[in-house]
């Protein structure tokens, strides 16, 4: 009886633990004794069970005196990109071992106040640069969802082993998608640089939302590339992901970009009609190769929202192919910046040299993975002497042009824009990107856009493909516009049919 | 544009990131694949166009320039990997 409780959705538990139908130890031990089943998807990095029972127990007496938060009780993992105080925080790298932050993230600070529980850290790309999960120092994470024709004996047997074969969960929240797909928790945090919430939602059948540049403080959350870098859910529903983001939300003082507008109630907006709203289908986004699924399957969203009332309309956003190109600029140029902090001395590992210079050398050689090497020194060489201009301030120019598209589209009174979230579905783990690290970037040709413009973007579950996995559709919204967004979404959830996630076999 | 051996070299040394020699033709492979890839924003017009700098309209804001939230030494220096006296220990850099 006791794993049934993981099969809630947050909503569902939120309301059986306000009502004490349930308990939060109940709740929390129920998902504890998941984690420990699923070891083998390597989801989480670090399990706090101790301090989950702790906090759950606290959120229990704060029901019983009439004192619980909106998240009173709920057992949530947290990405390992976040700040947790006192508890590992590693950006699943090598350079940061044994880091433990004497500080809490604002995001999962405001977490805690509404009463949530933490179960542990999730396993993500390193330094959150990866859309497979495969550059984790702590290594793979396998999907729940099992590759077409594998049976589960087939999966135990991967799962013991290297993990070849099975389906990548996405990045880089990848031990978030699997984490919350394997009902491993109620739902957890992630973050989207250039599509890590939305495309390992898309690959897992999950939902996953990337709100508006601003409106999650950064702060305690380690940075990758800080103008495009936003906090945001996986959940396993649109009103889950809803009721994740007010709580996560909010102006900080201490993040300066961080935007100073109150928080809506997003889950009012989940299940509020979208009678009138104007979808904007950009012809950019039919690319060459799309497999005829995803065209199939985004053709099956635009009739969805006809039929719910909304008008469809067909716009241009013309400089959409040159957002993946100036993003592998401007992302790693930043990052090069962020992570230049890692130097043996102030905090993680430290690689002995001959003097402090190949300390420095050292340190940074052996405790960056291959990828975040190649794109810290990608980023070095197109903001150095001779190059800035040609590569960096072109591709800035770039960015506020692929801006300004989606300003013209919202100016003629577009409500929404609708996506394929991801050119395919799922791909194996060792399948992409060993020999050239374009075939891995190109999964975000869909979401890294939306960074560029820093506008907030969806992924919701539409459908499945021929052999079987979820396939993803994203929306994208006006500046600051989140809850039109879960109206739209809730729709395609309502038509869709709310995706059935695999049984545990692991 | 594309790099040459002696440029990757130089560009792992503004990095600080140790290259052995081995590494380097395969290095030089896979950033030349990154920049071919971003070869095409050369042929998109930008005359005019201002370069971004905040993505969402708004002025940064200014605090007081004053102490705040000040952890103390031993919360600083408790996860160097070399640390006395509430000091960072590195290699000698002065001779």
């Amino acid at each position: 009886m006791m794993s049934d409780l993981t099969k809630f959705t947050l909503a569902e538990a939120r309301d059986a633990v306000a009502s004490k139908k349930i308990s939060s130890l109940e709740l929390t031990r129920a998902h504890i004794d998941a984690i420990e089943k699923a070891r083998g998807l390597n989801a989480f990095v670090l399990e706090t069970p101790d301090k989950a029972l702790d906090m759950a127990k606290a959120s229990d007496a704060r029901i019983a005196s009439g004192t619980a938060g909106p998240l009173e009780g709920l057992p949530l993992g947290i990405k390992d990109l976040y700040a947790t105080e006192g508890v590992h925080m590693q950006a699943c790298s090598h350079i940061l071992d044994g880091f433990r932050p004497p500080y809490e993230s604002t995001v999962t600070s405001q977490l805690w106040r509404d009463g949530a529980v933490m179960l542990g850290k999730l396993n993500m790309d390193e330094f959150a640069m990866g859309s497979s999960n495969e550059t984790s120092y702590y290594g793979p994470v396998a999907s729940p969802w099992l590759p077409p024709g594998w049976d589960e004996t087939k999966g135990r047997a991967a799962l013991k082993g290297d993990k070849k074969g099975l389906l990548v969960p996405g990045g880089s929240s990848g031990g978030s998608s699997s984490a919350v797909a394997a009902h491993l928790c109620l739902a957890a945090t992630a973050t989207d640089t250039g599509g890590s919430i939305r495309q390992p939602a898309a690959f897992t059948g999950t939902v996953g939302i990337k709100p508006t540049y601003g409106r999650c403080s950064r702060w305690g959350v380690a940075a990758f590339a800080s103008s495009l870098d936003q906090a945001g859910p996986i959940a396993r529903t649109v009103r889950d992901s809803a009721i994740m983001l007010r709580s996560m939300a909010g102006y900080d003082a201490k993040d300066s970009t961080s935007v100073n507008a109150p928080v809506p109630d997003y889950e009012k907006a989940v299940g509020a009609s979208i009678k009138g709203k104007k979808i904007g289908i950009p012809k950019e986004y039919r690319i060459d190769g799309m497999p005829a699924e995803i065209e199939a399957l985004w053709q099956q969203g635009i009739e969805w929202l006809r039929a719910a009332g909304a008008e469809i309309v067909d716009i241009s956003l013309p400089h959409t192919k040159t957002a993946l190109p100036a993003y592998y600029i401007v992302a790693p140029a930043e990052a090069s910046s962020n992570l230049a902090r890692y130097d043996g001395v102030r905090y993680g590992l430290r690689v002995p040299g001959k003097d402090i210079s190949s300390m420095y050398e050292n340190t940074r050689a052996e405790g960056f993975g291959r990828e975040v090497r190649r794109r810290i020194m990608i980023g070095t060489y197109v903001l150095s002497a001779g190059y800035y201009d040609a590569y960096y301030v072109r591709a800035q120019k770039i960015r506020t042009l692929i801006k300004r598209d989606f300003e013209l589209a919202y100016q003629d009174g577009i409500d929404a824009i609708l996506t394929p979230a991801t050119p395919s579905a799922a791909f194996g783990i060792g399948e992409k990107g060993s020999s050239d690290p374009v075939e891995m970037y190109l999964n975000d040709v869909f979401t890294v856009t939306v960074n560029m413009a820093g506008l907030p973007g969806l992924a919701v579950p539409g459908g499945l493909s021929a052999s079987g996995l979820p396939l993803g559709l994203q929306l994208i919204g006006r500046p600051f516009e989140e809850e039109t967004l879960f109206s739209v979404a809730e729709v395609i959830e309502q038509a869709a049919g709310r995706i059935s996630l695999p049984q545990a076999w692991w | 544009m594309s790099v040459d051996q002696a440029t990757v070299r130089r560009i792992a040394h503004l990095a600080r990131i140790a290259v052995r020699d081995e590494e380097v033709p395969h290095l030089q492979e896979e950033l030349n694949a990154i920049l071919s890839f971003v070869e095409e924003l050369s042929a998109v017009d930008v005359s005019g166009v201002e370069p971004m700098t905040s993505v969402i309209p708004m002025s940064l804001p200014l605090r007081k320039d004053e102490v705040s939230g000040h952890a103390g030494a031993d919360v600083v220096t408790r996860n160097a990997p070399g640390a006395e006296d509430h000091f960072f220990t590195v290699p000698k850099v002065v001779e």
